[in-house]
């Protein structure tokens, strides 16, 4: 039992968890109707972009990488989706689904290619990529808006696999932007857990030069990282054209950080080696409550971003004294 | 006293490269544009534009040389804008200025400080700190103007982003005097051969008994005074401020750097190369704009001018065999 406690007190989640049932007894206690099954499917809803690719980027900082292009390939996929879609009037959500996800592997491929070969940090990469991916877009494109999706794309992003209604007669329920969020969190757990190529990321972020003495294959393992990323990129690109409905090239690019700064409050290192998928999605879903809760509780939107500022600085400070109080453990044990 | 000369050749041969592209796509946009390039007016308004984002780079070269960066450099810049701004709009008398002035770059230096000590003493990783307190500066600049244009400044203040002493415009003026202060820091003082050493192996740096602490301390207090100058010169050259200024200018300042011979991973950089690398920056974003180009076209090719001075200067070291 003791055990149980002390391994419960060691993981990033149980104070997530902690966190998170305090914020909703707060929010809940000034605003009763926070915990209502509709404003939680609400809550998911919005942010199932936010939560697709903060699990790429997971798997990205595991490795000991970072990629802040992924706003560039998600536009850049959804807005080609858009144009095909448009432009020879396929009204199939199937094909349309079929477009960005090879569009954000091939790009992600580029960042690992590129990554793997100018051994400099992978910010710097990205960031390069980024102004590429995005700029040769509106070049190309004009980057006007996209507004007429086909009628099947809206009738898609209002089903749902569990329905309710309110008593007003709203439906709300288990929407496909959910079940996105859900497919991408189960084959991200997969990939990290029972993958060999998911342990072999955490062994590349925990000591790159090991896995290379090793003998670790690091371009292929760097090329699946960022495909994978792109990958999630392509379908965060489609699931979040099916939210707005409308694609809109500047909608998504500016959300880098957001999106690192969630991965990071889940408990993923910016050293590598150390995430999981269930941090991540609480590290989402902690970003996400205290939006709306700060909306329900009346709290004037230009607060949120220094709330959550502080929250960064508050849970990164947290883990490097728990980083430091490991490392005294670890010299202890040597000078032992 | 073979590697000694090896490292000299790679600075200045890097540098000679720089100069001799800053020769090259002036003389080719001059020609395309039709001499327009180096015309008095796109002279004039480049002399008055390079500084600003020249003072970023600047304020994102110091973190970045001990193998850190600033991400809050841009919400740093604005903060102390607005300060400013606020003290410009609210009292008419002699003392605004000077009072806005002093103000503003008070609130740039409370980021610096705050980042230096959650970088130095907390042992937070650069990149985490500075997105956070990228967020949190915005946010609380976001939630006193309420998202507003602070706008209308006095013509005292407005000769910081646009006057001239002895026929050159302030802002160079400002930025060649900062630019030569951090380069002879660095070059010539013990706190610069340090701050070198940090950057290229920290551990030995921790081994030689260097106060590692105090140094980054240092490093992220100046990133932001630097940053607060920016902001201040940024407001005068619009006469208005906000608080989402200019968020593309911080993935230009890393840009830049690099592109300046400033090594990501740290213990590299010159303030030479960093200056001809903003003005290769300035040259082409001005060019563009005289022949009608999209500046997403630039930013593209930024982009992939990056790449590839990343991959030569790879090549390069392999050659010489250097890893």
């Amino acid at each position: 039992m003791d055990g149980v406690v002390r391994r419960l007190a060691r993981r990033t989640e149980t104070y997530l968890v902690a966190v998170l049932v305090v914020l909703a007894a707060i929010v809940t206690a000034g605003r009763p109707e926070f915990l209502t099954a509709e404003n939680a499917f609400d809550v998911l809803r919005n942010n199932a972009f936010l939560g697709i690719v903060a699990l790429g980027q997971l798997v990205v900082l595991v490795s000991g990488g970072i990629d802040v292009s992924f706003t560039a390939v998600a536009t850049v996929a959804q807005y080609l989706m858009g144009l095909v879609l448009t432009t020879r009037g396929i009204t199939s959500v199937w094909v349309a689904l079929l477009i960005p996800l090879p569009i954000g592997l091939t790009l992600g491929l580029v960042n690992g290619l590129l990554v793997h070969y100018a051994r400099v940090h992978p910010v710097i990469i990205t960031i390069a990529t980024l102004s590429t991916f995005y700029g040769l877009l509106i070049v190309f494109t004009g980057g006007t808006w996209i507004t007429d999706l086909p009628m099947p794309f809206q009738e898609f992003a209002q089903y749902k696999l569990v329905r309710f209604t309110t008593a007003g007669g709203a439906e709300y329920g288990l929407s496909t932007p959910i079940l996105f969020w859900g497919a991408a969190a189960l084959l991200t757990w997969v990939v990290l857990n029972f993958l060999a190529v998911g342990r072999r990321i955490y062994a590349l972020g925990g000591n790159a030069e090991a896995a290379r003495r090793a003998g670790f294959p690091i371009l292929r393992l760097q090329l699946f990282v960022y495909a994978y990323m792109g990958l999630l990129a392509g379908m965060g690109g489609f699931v979040q054209a099916q939210l707005a409905q409308i694609i809109q090239p500047n909608a998504i690019v500016g959300r880098e950080l957001d999106v690192l700064a969630a991965a990071v409050l889940g408990g993923a290192s910016v050293f590598g080696g150390a995430g999981t998928v269930g941090g991540t999605i609480l590290g989402v879903l902690l970003i996400a409550v205290i939006r709306n809760g700060l909306i329900l509780l009346r709290i004037s939107s230009y607060w949120h971003d220094a709330v959550i500022g502080l929250l960064i600085a508050a849970a990164a400070a947290i883990t490097a004294a728990q980083e430091r109080r490991r490392r005294a453990r670890a010299v202890r044990i040597h000078d032992a | 006293m073979h590697d000694r000369q090896a490292t000299w050749i790679a600075r200045y041969g890097e540098l000679a490269v720089l100069g001799a592209m800053l020769v090259v796509v002036t003389g080719l946009l001059a020609v395309v544009t039709d001499g327009r390039l180096l015309g008095l007016e796109s002279l004039a308004s480049m002399a008055i534009q390079m500084p600003l984002l020249g003072m970023l780079t600047l304020a994102q070269l110091l973190p970045m040389l001990t193998g850190g960066i600033d991400l809050s450099i841009v919400s740093t810049a604005n903060l102390a804008g607005i300060t400013a701004a606020y003290v410009l709009t609210q009292s008419a008398g002699w003392y605004a200025t000077p009072a806005a002035v002093v103000l503003g770059l008070m609130a740039a230096l409370a980021v610096g400080v705050t980042n230096g000590a959650i970088v130095a003493y907390l042992d937070v990783p650069p990149i985490i700190t500075t997105l956070a307190s990228m967020i949190f500066v915005k946010g609380i600049a976001l939630a006193v103007t309420r998202g507003a244009v602070l706008a209308g400044f006095p013509a005292s203040f407005l000769f910081l982003g646009g006057g001239t002493l002895l026929g050159v415009p302030v802002p160079f003026l400002l930025f060649a005097g900062a630019a030569t202060a951090i380069a002879v820091v660095l070059h010539r003082t013990p706190f610069g051969v340090v701050e070198y050493l940090l950057g290229s192996n920290p551990t030995a740096t921790r081994f030689s008994g260097v106060d590692v602490p105090v140094m980054l301390f240092r490093t992220y207090l100046t990133s932001g005074v630097l940053a607060g100058i920016a902001g201040l010169l940024l407001i005068a050259r619009f006469n208005a401020a906000q608080a989402d200024y200019g968020s593309s200018f911080l993935l230009l300042t890393v840009l830049i750097a690099v592109l300046g011979g400033v090594d990501p991973s740290g213990g590299a950089a010159t303030i030479t190369g960093l200056v001809v690398a903003v003005a290769i920056l300035q040259v082409v974003a001005t060019g563009f704009n005289l022949m009608g180009l999209s500046a997403h076209l630039a930013n593209a090719l930024w982009g992939v001018i990056l790449v590839l001075v990343i991959m030569l200067r790879r090549l390069v070291q392999a050659r010489s065999g250097r890893t």
